[in-house]
């Protein structure tokens, strides 16, 4: 347990990397979700076709390939990305074709008469999309999303094999100066545990604040605390 | 020329041989999910004291905890406690692990799916647990499961090549080495990717149908 305590300092650098790479990647990974699903779903063939392939790309293929892909290999079109950019981009890419997916799903699901109604009040597309289609749609998207992200989070892990020096890099480092494989690993994974139920929590939250029936779920949070009180 | 079509075509066996190690790890792997999974879903439901607590704790656990990370653990730590397997078979049991606790709550929602009324009418059979759990509600369960099964086989196929950090010689791996032992990522890496998008591509197609057609009745 020592080696843990006397390289708290590390520990808590490489779990500030991770996190900042987690919500650099999770912001990318939004507007890639929001600008690939919308465009899967447009009308425009120019616009649908490569969004699909795209998402078809990332999805198909190991984001630890991407992220090697993006690091070694563009190299050699004269392209040498930082490592933290390499592994932002191939994080945010790779979750947001699986997030696509959610936009898409969630979009393609609603009511189609919300659609025809804004027709029907002569609401442009863009501002129909805005307006009415997205804001409905995101209660639906939200659990789905908070999967995304928590895999995102476990993803993150990855970046230290491109040498981001993330809390798994360091983990490994001081494996390899102390030999204290068990009490490093163990923490580490104890951290990951926690920041994922974090994450978890943070979603949960989201949802209740963004639930279609807010009103209904106060009514029963009331009805639940009389009960309570009721019983004592 | 930025691409060596003839050092592509040069690697590509190799790469092949990396394919099948992937593909192996991918199926045994998936076997092994099933089964533990399985096993991790009814034992959460029986509500054994103590034991079913743990059970259900270490599946969030694993379900909240890289791969990556659990992987560096059977790799390190457990030889230093005297257990050790070959690389391929550590990472096949981390891999298998990982997944049987996605798995067992794929199965918990089968079970839950299970219509109320099964549980009373054997009941009022008065069957047996063993064979109201081997007879009546698994049988129901595991068909809702089928379908999902084939996406986790899909993920696996890509998520192996994790695996290529504890030293597995897969797919990832091959390509890895082949790239550093000979300056040229490019061509090597590329054909890794293609490779791995040419089997799931046309995977999760078939799974989508299958899906479908076998959707839940109930």
């Amino acid at each position: 347990m020592s080696a843990v305590i006397g390289y708290a300092p590390l520990l808590w650098q490489g779990l500030l990397t991770t996190i900042l790479v987690t919500v650099l990647s999770g912001a990318l990974c939004l507007v890639v979700a929001f600008a690939a699903g919308l465009a899967r779903l447009s009308s425009h063939r120019y616009l649908r076709w490569p969004a699909g392939v795209f998402i078809e790309v990332f999805r198909g293929t190991s984001l630890l390939v991407q992220m090697f892909w993006l690091f070694f290999a563009l190299p050699f079109f004269g392209i040498q990305l930082h490592p933290l950019t390499a592994a932002v981009l191939a994080l945010g890419l790779n979750e947001g074709a699986y997030a696509a997916e959610v936009v898409r799903g969630a979009i393609a699901s609603r009511a189609k008469g919300q659609t025809e109604a804004c027709i029907a009040l002569g609401m442009e597309p863009a501002l129909r999309l805005r307006r009415v289609i997205v804001p409905q749609s995101i209660p639906a998207m939200l659990p789905p999303f908070g999967n995304v992200m928590v895999d995102l989070l476990k993803n993150t892990s990855l970046v230290s094999l491109v040498t981001v020096t993330d809390l798994t890099f360091r983990a490994q480092m001081i494996r390899s100066t102390t030999g204290q494989t068990t009490a490093i690993f163990l923490t580490i994974l104890v951290m990951y545990f926690v920041l994922s139920c974090l994450l978890t929590l943070l979603t949960g939250w989201l949802e209740r604040r963004f639930a279609l029936d807010r009103k209904a779920i106060a009514a029963q949070r009331t009805e639940s605390r009389l009960m309570k009180v009721g019983a004592a | 020329m930025i691409w060596d079509n003839d050092f592509a075509i040069s690697v590509f066996p190799l790469l092949l041989e990396g394919l099948w190690v992937t593909v192996q790890i991918t199926l045994l792997g998936t076997l092994l999910a099933a089964v533990l999974g399985l096993v991790f879903a009814v034992l959460r439901r029986l509500a054994i004291p103590v034991l079913s607590p743990v059970v259900s704790f270490f599946v969030v656990f694993v379900r909240g905890t890289p791969l990556l990370v659990q992987a560096y653990c059977a790799f390190f730590v457990l030889p230093a406690y005297g257990v050790s397997f070959d690389a391929f078979t550590t990472g096949l049991v981390v891999i298998g692990v990982n997944y049987s606790a996605y798995m067992a709550e794929v199965y918990r929602s089968g079970i839950q799916g299970v219509p109320k009324g099964q549980w009373e009418a054997s009941t009022a059979l008065s069957l047996p647990g063993a064979r109201t759990w081997g007879r009546i509600i698994l049988p129901q369960a595991v068909r809702t499961v089928v379908p999902m099964l084939g996406n986790y086989l899909i993920q696996m196929f890509k998520d192996s090549a994790v695996l290529s950090a504890i030293t597995v010689v897969e797919l990832m791996a091959t390509a890895q080495a082949i790239g550093s032992s000979n300056f040229r990522y490019l061509e090597p890496l590329t054909l890794a990717a293609l490779l791995f998008l040419a089997i799931s591509y046309p995977a999760s197609r078939l799974v989508n149908r299958l899906e479908r057609r076998y959707a839940p009745q109930h």
